[in-house]
């Protein structure tokens, strides 16, 4: 188990090594350099610039200079906010983006089990026709779209109370969390219930499941001990990679309910083309979205030991 | 072992004694067998319906509907599908010098109210000592709501007011609240009226718009109807309708390319993996993998500023290139699985055995097996490539302006969404369309390709 554990974080930080040379060949290819802004800048103002970003050395020094920064954990500072560090950043805006996400792959989770294992039971019944025509319609329906239907209908209920029952945006809160995380959830809670009720589907008829009932075990044990435990398996697999797809979709969602999470911020920054910004953020998510992977995938080698095998 | 001689006559043939039972049934290509299954699922068949019904209105639309999405008519901005065509004429506008008479009878408009102009007059208030401030709103004032744009504030003497300031042919509600000496607002001496503005016209501009001739006298109080837009405007006045056959083809196009282009560049690279084998495999696949560990969507939003676009351009090009350079090492993996497993299947040993050689091998063997899996990532890579350009240009990162694209097209809208939903409502219902017939066609196409998936949800 450690063994595995070690392989996988050393391919994880040649992953995150990856990310960060990628990104800084492609931060380096763009047309024109970070300080050919809007402003003309005499050459002496520019030459003293390029000297404190340490734009005036060779590439390849640059590069090492910016790994070195990296591993040491240090992003440089922001090229359109004076002095504003990168780590500041992210320290104040992660935290944000992070509860977001978390709170939304629980209810995206908790959701997809359950309705995967509703759907499974009920199968071909209405319970299963209804819950499988939601998850359709929620696999097909664009993330800002249920985004701003989210909010449109907290406005009406809102006004339909006549109190301000949740607010409609903003972030401090507990209140403020419910309805973004929803939303945010819903595409992946979708997907789940679609593999979960494949996965329970397979289960419900396999050989284990005939025997348990043959010798009596009774249906509630065998759901919760049989059929729930091996069916969550491949639902825990995709659970890292959806960690991705709800971080970016948490982009739309962040600006829609006008959360002040780090997405907005990436997007805010290639908008004013925040060289600096931008590419700690790019390396800091893609890290961070790495190794939630690989710890996904270490606890389902601990939960399914056949894994670990090959 | 004995010598056995073997006489010529036991070579002879043997006379066909019984009847060989004939073929039962015709003998069905894999793409027939294919298609049949395919028919006989009613939801894929819709969806291929659904398909090709997107795509004539993505290309016959525009011949049939001939408008310019870039053209503005601006007697119509923001208008709902069905909603009143209708213009009246009216004389050109006239000052207006009101004068004491007009109090006495409460808020009301002095005229019907029309987008020429608003004329309102109301009682004066003893309590108003430091004037009147006049708002206007497109909702009815709630307990909380409120009064939404102010106007103008009025004089303890003057108790009229005239609106001109860009009226659109709709409700709105006037408040009136009186102010005290400080110039605070007195909040229990608020007088709100309604008023549906109507869309009315002056010779000048009937005559600019071409429904009045120059020397013909206009007879005032005619009613003109305005071109007709079937699913209303956007906030600039453009033909929702000819946008979105326009946008369906950038939001088409993308997902029908981008898809096509890095599923062939994935079937390449894995393909090649897979015949070559060995070092040049493990190198080539762990390359793969890393690309596969770049988060997505902060690369495309990397990429569209590396392959920054200039002024005049419309963005598809660098939105595909990135799509390409990111998305292909999935196609890439499942090719390279699927040309190891077949590498090793009977079958090939069989017809290997029988004489074939390795172009009748790949041709007849390698690529229709493989090609229902291709099939089957494109149909689903289609959706996704719609959805990411869908959220690109939402957050401003892909077409550029005037371009529209379904994606940007949700974008404005979302802004006017409580005003003029059918802004928001028509793209995001045709993404949504879309993506869900891709989805469903999905389905019943890995059901009817591929023998291993069948039976699973």
């Amino acid at each position: 188990m450690l063994k595995y554990a070690f392989k996988r974080i050393v391919q994880g930080l040649i992953t995150v090594w990856f990310i960060a040379t990628a990104t800084f060949f492609a931060m380096h290819a763009v047309p024109g350099d970070p300080l050919s802004g809007d402003k003309a800048l005499s050459d002496k103002t520019r030459a003293n610039l390029e000297a404190k970003y340490g734009l005036d050395k060779p590439l390849m020094t640059q590069y090492g200079i910016y790994l070195a920064n990296i591993a040491k954990g240090d992003f440089g500072i922001s090229f359109t906010q004076e002095n504003r560090k990168v780590n500041d950043i992210i320290r104040e805006h992660f935290p944000v983006s992070a509860t977001l996400g978390i709170l939304a792959i629980l209810f995206a989770g908790a959701g997809g089990i359950l309705w995967g294992a509703l759907t499974a039971l009920y199968r071909n019944r209405l319970p299963d026709t209804i819950i499988m025509f939601l998850v359709i319609l929620g696999i097909s329906v664009p993330s800002f779209v249920v985004a701003a239907i989210g909010q449109l209908s907290l406005v009406n209920i809102n006004d339909l109370a006549g109190v301000s029952l949740l607010p409609i945006g903003g972030w401090g809160t507990v209140w403020h969390m419910i309805v973004p995380s929803m939303v945010l959830g819903l595409g992946t809670m979708a997907y789940l219930t679609r593999l979960m009720r494949s996965s329970m589907l397979e289960i419900i008829s396999s050989d284990f499941v005939r025997t348990a009932k043959a010798k009596g075990v009774p249906p509630t044990q065998i759901f919760t001990r049989h059929q729930l435990r091996n069916a969550i398996l491949p639902v825990i697999t995709v659970l890292g990679p959806s960690i991705a797809g709800i971080t970016t979709g948490g982009f739309v969602v962040e600006i829609i309910f006008a959360i002040p999470g780090l997405g907005r911020y990436f997007v805010q920054a290639v908008q004013q083309l925040d060289y600096t910004v931008i590419m700690g953020t790019t390396v800091f998510f893609g890290a961070f979205l790495v190794f939630m992977v690989i710890l996904v995938d270490i606890i389902y080698g601990y939960v399914d030991p056949r894994v670990r095998l090959e | 072992m004995t010598d056995q001689s073997l006489a010529p006559d036991a070579f002879k043939r043997i006379e066909q004694t019984a009847q060989i039972h004939g073929i039962s049934r015709p003998s069905l290509s894999y793409w027939q067998d294919a298609w049949i299954r395919l028919k006989a699922n009613r939801r894929a068949l819709y969806s291929l319906y659904l398909v090709v019904g997107l795509l004539l209105f993505t290309f016959l639309g525009p011949l049939i509907w001939q408008i310019d999405p870039s053209v503005q008519d601006v007697d119509q901005i923001s208008q709902p599908p069905f909603a009143s065509r209708t213009v009246q004429l009216v004389p050109e506008y006239q000052p207006w010098y009101p004068s004491d008479e007009l109090s006495g009878t409460g808020l009301n408009f002095v005229a019907p109210p029309t987008t020429q102009y608003v004329r309102l007059t109301w009682d004066k208030n003893p309590a108003a000592t430091g004037g009147y401030r006049v708002y206007r709103n497109l909702f009815p004032i709630g307990v909380e709501r409120a009064y939404g744009l102010p106007l103008k504030e009025t004089g303890v003497a003057e108790n009229f007011f005239e609106d001109r300031l860009d009226l659109k042919p709709r409700n709105y509600f006037y408040s009136i609240v009186a102010l005290d000496d400080d110039g605070n607002e007195l909040h229990d001496q608020v007088e709100t009226i309604e008023g549906e503005v109507i869309r009315v016209m002056a010779p000048r501009e009937a005559i600019s718009r071409g429904m009045l001739d120059a020397d013909e006298a206009p007879v005032f109080g005619t009613q003109y109807t305005l071109p007709l837009h079937p699913l209303g405007t956007d906030y600039l006045g453009r033909d929702m309708l000819a946008r979105l056959m326009h946008g369906a083809r950038v939001s088409l196009f993308i997902g029908f390319f981008a898809p096509f282009i890095f599923v062939l560049v994935g079937v390449a690279y894995g393909s090649v993996a897979g015949f070559l084998g060995g070092m040049t495999d493990q190198a080539l696949m762990r390359f793969a993998d890393f690309v596969v560990a770049l988060p997505f969507l902060l690369f495309m939003i990397l990429f569209k500023v590396v392959f920054a676009i200039g002024p005049g351009e419309s963005g598809i090009m660098p939105m595909l290139l990135a799509m390409v350079l990111l998305l292909w090492p999935a196609t890439a993996r499942l090719v390279r699985g699927q040309i190891l497993q077949i590498r090793e299947e009977g079958y090939i040993s069989a017809s290997r055995l029988l004489g074939a050689k390795t172009n009748y091998l790949v041709l007849r063997h390698m690529i229709p097996n493989t090609m229902g899996v291709i099939l089957v990532t494109i149909t689903f890579a289609v959706p996704s490539a719609i959805f990411t350009e869908a959220f690109l240009s939402f957050i401003g990162m892909g077409v550029a302006p005037p371009t529209p694209s379904w994606g940007s097209m949700c974008n404005e809208g979302i802004k006017t969404m409580l005003t003029t939903p059918h802004e928001l409502i028509f793209p995001a219902l045709l993404i949504s369309v879309t993506v869900l017939a891709f989805n469903l066609l999905g389905d019943g196409l890995r059901d009817a390709l591929d023998a291993r998936m069948r039976n699973r949800e």
